[in-house]
């Protein structure tokens, strides 16, 4: 693609995202009062990640089985208190094994 | 001592990062030289907003017009996230800096900062922030220039620490908190939905994320209220 085109698409998703991220943190000073808004955004980091992982994971791999393995093992892995690094790691592991190895069986 | 906190904190992020920005690297150098797709890296610092962004580009027919609305849909949570972090931090945390550091509001920077006990200072956050941007850009970089010589099977099993990430976050909270587990089972149940149920399946992959989690979280808010400590 060339540049000029190029820096159009950067600019314009640089901005919508600057945007969304600035304009919201700058405005609201005040602490919200609402408990019930609070406890919204409390379960929000949550249910947003939740819903980007399943069922995305069983589709970023190339295999079906592998991807869901992933996210087997990565939960269990989550479950006994595995953190970040861990759970990149379970998660890579578990696709390289699958799709890697799988495939020089047959 | 307080930016060095943010640091050790935001090494773990960094790392992982590094892993899931290598295959956007790998994505993008197939059709961008490698200094063009270190810049998305370095001017954006989101994940599937990128991705997306980076097929509507390397799209004959995309426009910038998609490109707006598609990263205001999938990056909208954000804007939640954001106004939820402005309620964390200290008062010394004054505009300028936070128009410097909204930059920094990712998915894990801002569960690591909820995830502290007390208000954040903009020290932490810097510091919190220097790693994971380090690793992000440079991730990106060392994919786009590494470009086409791993093979498919690895570059996805890379890209997979992207949600082993995600994972890592939300699966200790339900364990510890029944109705976080409720509203992350639900959020989940709604994105089945979204993924394989007629008519459902239509709605694009950020306008469904944005549907999921608020849907879920204002159910569990309305039944479950939860304390969020508001002191020093």
């Amino acid at each position: 693609m060339n540049l000029r085109d190029y820096f159009c698409f950067l600019l314009v998703m640089t901005g919508v995202t600057y945007v969304l991220r600035a304009v919201p943190f700058v405005l609201m000073k005040k602490q919200l009062q609402s408990p019930f808004l609070k406890s919204f955004l409390a379960y929000i980091p949550y249910t947003v990640l939740a819903a980007m992982t399943v069922p995305s994971i069983f589709y970023a791999t190339e295999s079906r089985l592998s991807g869901i393995l992933a996210l087997v093992t990565t939960v269990i892995a989550a479950c006994f208190g595995g953190g970040l690094v861990i759970a990149a790691i379970v998660s890579c592991c578990t696709v390289l094994c699958i799709d890697g190895f799988i495939p020089m069986l047959f | 001592m307080v930016y060095l906190k943010g640091l050790r904190d935001g090494l773990p992020i960094g790392i992982g990062y590094f892993a899931v920005s290598f295959s956007f690297g790998i994505a993008g150098s197939k059709f961008l030289s490698w200094i063009w797709v270190t810049l998305i890296s370095a001017t954006n610092i989101t994940s599937a907003g990128q991705f997306a962004g980076l097929q509507i580009m390397n799209d004959a027919a995309g426009t910038l017009i998609e490109m707006a609305i598609a990263t205001f849909f999938i990056n909208l949570r954000y804007s939640l996230m954001a106004i939820s972090l402005s309620q964390k931090v200290k008062p010394s945390f004054g505009t300028v800096k936070r128009l410097l550091l909204a930059m920094g509001i990712t998915d894990e920077i801002y569960a690591v900062s909820m995830s502290r006990k007390g208000r954040i200072r903009p020290l932490y956050f810097l510091g919190l922030c220097t790693l994971p941007y380090i690793g992000w850009t440079g991730g990106t970089m060392t994919g786009a220039i590494c470009g086409e010589i791993l093979p498919a099977f690895v570059t996805n099993a890379l890209g997979v620490a992207l949600y082993g990430m995600f994972i890592a976050i939300f699966v200790p909270p339900m364990k510890e908190h029944r109705p976080t587990l409720i509203a992350v089972l639900m959020a989940v149940a709604l994105s089945f939905a979204f993924k394989y149920a007629p008519v459902l399946n239509k709605v694009t992959f950020g306008f469904a994320i944005i549907i999921c989690s608020v849907v879920a979280s204002l159910i569990a808010a309305y039944f479950f209220p939860v304390k969020v400590e508001d002191d020093e």
